[in-house]
């Protein structure tokens, strides 16, 4: 439940008496003109995952199982191998030199993401780039076990799932700084 | 003869700084010095006047007026620079052509627009928000329904990460302060506070974030602190008074002022509630940056405070001596403009700017800045410090602690980098000729 206290409720308090005050959120003063939905209503849009691997769906796949829905729907844009340039922007999914060599060294999966859970939820929110959700969540799971062994960070015959992904481990994730920690 | 010789005044030079930098006072309708700095320089001759005559467009009648004007036909230059002018399957860029512009809003068809793929063609009618996750009762909105909320109004800068990324480039490019610093723009925004409708969903007080989502092609996504939710964000649906641009998000995104721009979710259509960080795509990769020696920053937020001067520019030639008006603008994430300074001799020596009132939090401030230019080589750059007290670092300050690329840039479209925010400098030859330089 929330805590929070809006202005305007304080507001509304001086403006309508003390009982509007007691009714915070409960549409007295705030137009409340949104349509109520149970979460069940939202499922189809529920896309994104989280780091801990929370909103995973079920579902898995394998880096053999990726080879396949690579080669027929990543390899004219990312290339063979992940190695990119099949279209512009199309970046590539494998290498990157360490993050010493400059500022503007290229940010790849292996050198820089923090998360493998970020590499599923874009497949399957964005990607393939001409028809984005087209995929089933097996075929993400299995492009996104693909890439990672491509990386090796994962071997070639584990199972990715909602259990496997946030357990891999990312070279670069305890190499990030906030410049502004009291912005959180 | 110059005017003031010949009215009999005595040329009153009120300079501030080196190389012909005018007390900022001159602007302020007090006259002198600019008459002063005009009179100096400014030669008046009636020997080759032209008479004067009625030209034909005062002697027939004018064309119909539009239901929708635009720009004058001689101003069709005044056009947004383009990365992917062929529609390209890939991302695209529309810079705002800054030295064509002034004062503080930009114009709603020249506001920068970035799009990951393409601009959707969204139907307004059917157009949904959707807020749900850690809250008590999840909300769907349309843009109907937030039509009748009261809106707030306020102006906001919206920047992208990576303007002025041509910067971080160790030699200067050529291009104008369009192509350099055009992922920035200014604009007044109406919308339903964020947090007006977080409490009408109930937001739960463990919720730390929101990740918002559109509707492009990408559903592009964005962790936001729940922080900054209930400081200044709100659900923007109205821009410089008319329906949101395409490019720019409509029929709703969602704004943060001072936020980098990516942040500002276009063609909003969700909002979950959550207790962590999302790690989405673009702030794992694109809007996360390396630092030298190969530490990274994550979730930066803050576009941090600078100035750039407008006018004159590269692509502005000067034609003669005389006086000129230095020009720019000025904004921080933080909050007001404070100052901003102004050099005409490479930072040597610094002169005080004129702020246009009125200075707004997280806005575009205009200043200006009187100068009597002598016809001799001069370097004009400008300062921005902000209510907080910070300030726009030196480009060697800048470097050392955040890097340049090794080669110069091969173009002004790449992004070595995100979040430059020091000195440009404008370099200008005995011709009046202006180039981009690094002093």
């Amino acid at each position: 439940m929330s805590m929070r206290k809006p202005l305007f409720v304080v507001a509304a308090a001086l403006a309508f008496g003390a009982g509007a005050a007691l009714a915070q959120n409960s549409g007295v003063q705030s137009p409340n003109l949104g349509k109520p939905l149970s979460e069940a209503d939202v499922k189809a849009w529920d896309i994104a995952v989280l780091p801990d691997g929370s909103n995973l769906p079920p579902g898995s796949g394998t880096s053999a199982q990726g080879t396949k829905i690579y080669a027929e729907k990543c390899v004219a844009c990312h290339a063979e191998g992940g190695k990119g340039g099949g279209a512009p922007g199309a970046g590539p999914l494998v290498g990157g030199g360490p993050l010493t060599n400059g500022i503007e060294t290229p940010k790849t999966i292996a050198n820089y993401y923090a998360y493998a859970t970020t590499v599923f939820d874009y497949i399957r929110r964005a990607m393939p780039y001409n028809a984005p959700r087209s995929l089933s969540d097996n075929e993400v799971y299995a492009l996104t076990a693909y890439i990672l062994a491509l990386n090796k960070l994962i071997g070639e015959n584990d199972v990715i799932d909602a259990k496997t992904l946030p357990e891999v481990k990312m070279p670069n994730r305890d190499n990030f700084i906030l410049p502004y920690p009291d912005r959180i | 003869m110059s005017t003031t010789s010949r009215r009999g005044r005595t040329p009153s030079l009120d300079l501030v700084a080196g190389n012909g930098l005018i007390n900022r006072r001159a602007l302020l309708g007090t006259g002198i010095a600019v008459a002063g700095a005009m009179g100096a320089a400014g030669t008046v001759s009636g020997a080759a006047a032209e008479p004067l005559k009625d030209e034909q467009w005062s002697l027939e009648f004018g064309s119909i007026m539009p239901p929708v004007q635009t720009a004058s036909k001689y101003e069709k230059d005044v056009a947004r620079t383009l990365s992917n002018p062929q529609g390209e399957f890939r991302n695209s860029h529309a810079r705002t052509p800054h030295q064509l512009l002034s004062g503080t809003i930009t114009p709603n068809g020249l506001h920068f627009s970035i799009n990951h793929c393409g601009v959707p063609d969204i139907d307004p009618a059917k157009h949904k928000l959707v807020i749900h996750g850690m809250v008590r009762q999840p909300l769907e909105f349309t843009l109907e329904s937030l039509s009748r909320y009261p809106l707030v109004t306020r102006m906001a800068f919206v920047e992208c990460a990576g303007n002025s990324a041509p910067m971080f480039s160790s030699q200067p490019l050529q291009v104008t302060a369009g192509a350099i610093h055009g992922l920035v723009s200014n604009s007044e925004w109406a919308g339903v506070k964020l947090s007006t409708l977080l409490d009408e969903a109930g937001i739960d007080s463990q919720a730390k974030w929101l990740i918002a989502e559109g509707a492009d092609a990408q559903f592009l996504d964005r962790s936001i602190p729940v922080k900054k939710a209930y400081d200044d964000a709100m659900v923007a649906i109205y821009q410089n008074g008319e329906r949101l641009m395409p490019g720019n998000g409509y029929p709703m995104r969602l704004l943060v002022p001072g936020y980098q721009g990516n942040m500002n979710v276009k063609f909003l259509r969700r909002i979950k509630a959550i207790d962590q960080p999302a790690y989405t795509f673009f702030e794992t990769k694109n809007y996360s940056q390396i630092l030298p020696g190969g530490k990274t920053w994550r979730f930066h937020f803050l576009m941090e405070v600078k100035s750039f001067i407008t006018h004159p520019s590269f692509g502005h030639t000067l034609k003669e001596p005389g006086f000129y008006t230095i020009s720019g603008v000025a904004y921080s994430g933080t909050g007001r403009i404070a100052k901003v300074l102004v050099s005409a001799d490479g930072g040597k020596s610094w002169g005080e700017a004129a702020l246009q009132e009125p200075v707004l939090d997280k806005a575009f401030t205009r200043f200006q800045m009187p100068w009597r230019w002598d016809g001799q080589p001069a370097i004009l750059q400008s300062r921005a410090w902000d209510e907080a007290g910070n300030v726009q670092p030196l480009r060697a300050e800048f470097v050392a602690a955040r890097g340049e690329t090794k080669q110069p840039l091969a173009s002004p479209l790449l992004f070595p980098n995100q979040h430059y925010n020091s000195i440009t400098s404008w370099g200008i030859d005995g011709k009046g000729e202006i180039k981009h330089v690094y002093a």
